[in-house]
């Protein structure tokens, strides 16, 4: 029996998608690589396609889909050669925030956008002196009658550069325990006082436009806070566990793609006159490669499956996001040695899988940080 | 490392001295997403005799050893992996020449290599060849004085920047020798293979050679020993691969001990945590392990007399740079996943040194024929 049960419309939906992503996403992969971003249109294109936000309820516009949209978005898009349209980061972590926490006014304000692609968001943690250790963000917001004031600077945000909208943590200045005098904002990119810095340089996802965002008295409505004040680090804890599982949900569906393309590679090219995969040691790599995918995509589809029946899964999900994240790079690293010298040159598509994957151990929390979440919540 | 004498670390201090003073953080990030290479250093360390360390003196190297010029690969490469490598690989074939060259070869070709005035590069592989290199189907077809060069050399390092190639091409029926191809020999096509996952400050290309007309004295070695003297020749490209990857290993230690010293977490420094010491020991392990089997590497072929140790040295060496340079880039978090911290180009050199020559599948199988010795199946 599969763990995951698609219907009809999930089946649906993939072929749309899929078809979708073959016109408008993977012949400009390159292109997005070397401009260092992804065309504003495009996301408007993913939206009105109604491939954004398919968990949003009908009432915004959304399909009102279950979490296996999503898993379908992240599949699709891992085939396409590119990682600057981040469509999961969008729909599955950041515009959750807006949905399960923003007042209805600031819902029906937002989520349209958000679901048509009107509105790419961002979401804004990290800072450069804070990263796993979050709590100690120097951003800060001074709520003032019914305004906020936003001072501070972010890091390493995706959408950084085209965003519209930021879901922005941060901390008052005023109370004493840092962790409750976090609260999350919503900020709108025309803001005055909100700036975006400067396009980060990075190893791979080089369609992605990361950034740094700057806040310089940058003042909201306080009725774009989400949630109560200082309730930041609870919400971040209760939408953790979906970010996690959506790292794990990315990294087997790019080790699906790197373990096929290597396969196919190694069916099909030659070296002393037979193709690589009559070798036995090639073999056995092939093998080991698909085995460890197999094993990740099983505690993976677990995982989504327990998600989906609202279960609580801290210490499991901390552990696939660790587990599958660590098991891509792992999978890359051997495609190259398996490939051989077409692996050293970035023609071949499995360079930047390479460089592409190296991040997913670092982000949404490092592995460490993952080991140290579970050690906790096991007791230890 | 207090098993060298004083003239070696004299040598190891002068190169550090030198790679701190030109090798500039912002330019080498600047070259190397630009793929340039770093012609200006380089000339300036062929002057100060980094270059030509194991040539003889009559041909503008210093007579000293592999050991020696293993010493400088791995400084270099420890003060910047990209300008390191490039410097290193820029004399890519001269082995053929030390080992096999006439007198004449030598004196014309190789002290223009150790003034860093010119470059040169190996052209073996060809598509499907693999490792089978008496298979190779490039021809030097023998015409009165010279011989007619015609096929196709694909990943050539220093490709379309070499002043000569060293091709190896079959000669006989069933033989290959090394032929001294020089750049500006009419027939000579290039095609640029583009960026590669590191070492970008050396450019790759695929040659296409049609009829190439090369004097006959310009065979290195003997006409039907191509192969076995490629065998010869790969004992140093190995050692010195092996010690650039332990200097790249080395630098993306030093820049991630550095970093875990002062950044803070959780109110204390990163090297505070139990968990960093332990990967910082286990690089430092690592690292040791590597500087012994690559110096024991040199030693021996100096001493005629290599057997397993250039192969087992690239391997282990390799590897060790690769995980080190990995575990550096997670020691810096998200900073290192950006360029300015170079420990992702470190990595991306080291990896790219690891997938070179044939990669671990090619010393896997050269080591179990020395091992086990060949089979018939």
């Amino acid at each position: 029996m599969d763990i995951l049960q698609y219907s009809d419309d999930h089946r649906a939906f993939r072929e749309r998608l899929r078809a979708f992503c073959e016109k408008e996403v993977t012949p400009y992969a390159d292109q997005w690589e070397q401009a260092h971003i992804v065309p504003r249109q495009v996301w408007r294109k993913m939206g009105q396609a109604g491939f954004l936000c398919p968990t949003v309820a009908p009432e915004f516009g959304g399909l009102g889909g279950d979490f296996l949209y999503a898993l379908i978005v992240a599949e699709e898009l891992s085939r396409t050669g590119q990682t600057g349209l981040i469509a999961s980061l969008h729909s599955d972590i950041t515009v959750p925030y807006i949905d399960a926490f923003g007042s209805a006014e600031l819902k029906r304000r937002y989520l349209p956008g958000c679901v048509s692609g009107d509105i790419v968001t961002a979401i804004a943690m990290t800072e450069p002196g804070a990263g796993s250790d979050l709590a100690a963000m120097q951003t800060t917001a001074v709520e003032d009658g019914d305004e906020v004031v936003l001072n501070g600077s972010k890091t390493f945000i995706s959408n950084g550069v085209i965003c519209d909208l930021v879901v922005l943590a941060a901390r008052d200045p005023a109370t004493v325990d840092k962790h409750q005098a976090v609260s999350l904002y919503v900020v709108e990119a025309d803001t005055p006082g909100f700036k975006k810095g400067r396009q980060l340089d990075k190893m791979g996802w080089h369609s992605q436009d990361t950034a740094e965002l700057f806040f310089n008295d940058c003042r909201i409505p306080v009725r774009n806070r989400l949630g109560e004040k200082g309730a930041g680090f609870f919400l971040l804890m209760e939408k953790l566990q979906q970010e996690r599982l959506a790292c794990a949900m990315g990294a087997v569906a790019a080790a699906e793609h790197i373990v096929a393309y290597t396969v196919d590679y190694c069916k099909r090219t030659e070296a002393g006159g037979k193709p690589l995969s009559r070798s036995q040691a090639v073999q056995f790599a092939l093998v080991e490669m698909t085995t460890e995918l197999k094993v990740s995509r099983t505690f993976m589809e677990k995982l989504i499956a327990d998600h989906m029946e609202k279960k609580t899964i801290i210490v499991e999900v901390s552990m696939a996001k660790y587990w599958c994240t660590d098991a891509v790079n792992r999978i890359a690293n051997r495609a190259l040695e398996v490939i051989g010298e077409y692996g050293i040159l970035e023609a071949c598509p499995m360079v930047r899988a390479l460089r592409d994957t190296r991040v997913m151990s670092i982000f949404a929390g490092t592995n460490e940080i993952m080991k140290g979440i579970a050690a906790k919540f096991m007791g230890l | 490392m207090c098993d060298l004498n004083r003239s070696q670390r004299e040598i190891q201090k002068a190169a550090r001295d030198f790679a701190r003073g030109e090798f500039d953080k912002d330019l080498a990030l600047e070259m190397e997403k630009k793929g340039t290479f770093p012609g200006a250093i380089r000339r300036k360390a062929g002057a100060l005799g980094f270059l030509g360390l194991h040539f003889p003196e009559r041909y503008g190297g210093a007579g000293l050893g592999l050991f020696e010029a293993a010493l400088v690969a791995e400084v270099l490469c420890r003060q910047d992996s990209s300008i390191g490598s490039a410097l290193i690989f820029s004399t890519l074939g001269a082995e053929c020449l030390l080992r096999f060259g006439s007198e004449a070869l030598q004196q014309r070709f190789l002290p223009d290599l150790a003034e860093g005035k010119a470059c040169s590069a190996l052209a073996v592989s060809e598509p499907g060849l693999g490792g089978q290199w008496s298979a190779v189907r490039t021809t030097a077809v023998a015409d009165g004085e010279n011989y007619i060069v015609d096929g196709c050399k694909t990943h050539v390092l220093n490709g379309g920047q070499a002043d000569f190639y060293i091709v190896l091409c079959r000669t006989t029926d069933d033989a290959a020798g090394m032929l001294l191809v020089e750049a500006e020999r009419p027939g000579i096509a290039i095609s640029a293979l583009g960026r590669k996952l590191g070492t970008n400050m050396t450019p790759a290309a695929d040659l296409r050679l049609s009829g190439v007309r090369v004097p006959a004295d310009h065979l290195v070695g003997r006409e039907d020993r191509g192969a076995a003297q490629l065998e010869s020749v790969l004992e140093e490209i190995y050692v010195l691969t092996a010690a650039q990857a332990l200097g790249i290993a080395a630098g993306a230690f030093d820049r991630a001990l550095s970093y875990v010293k002062q950044r803070e977490a959780f109110g204390r420094t990163l090297a505070a945590f139990e968990i960093t010491r332990h990967k910082i020991a286990a690089m430092a392990a690592r690292i040791e392990g590597a500087r012994a089997v690559v110096y024991q590497a040199a030693r021996s072929v100096d001493a005629g007399r290599g057997g397993m140790l250039p192969a087992t040295a690239k391997w282990l060496s390799s590897l060790a740079a690769v995980q080190t340079a990995d575990d550096a880039i997670q020691l810096f978090g998200g900073y290192g996943y950006m360029r300015e911290t170079e420990v992702e180009r470190f990595f991306r050199d080291a990896k790219t040194l690891d997938l070179l020559f044939g990669g671990r599948t090619a010393l896997k199988r050269k080591m179990a024929d020395s091992v086990i010795g060949k089979i018939r199946r």
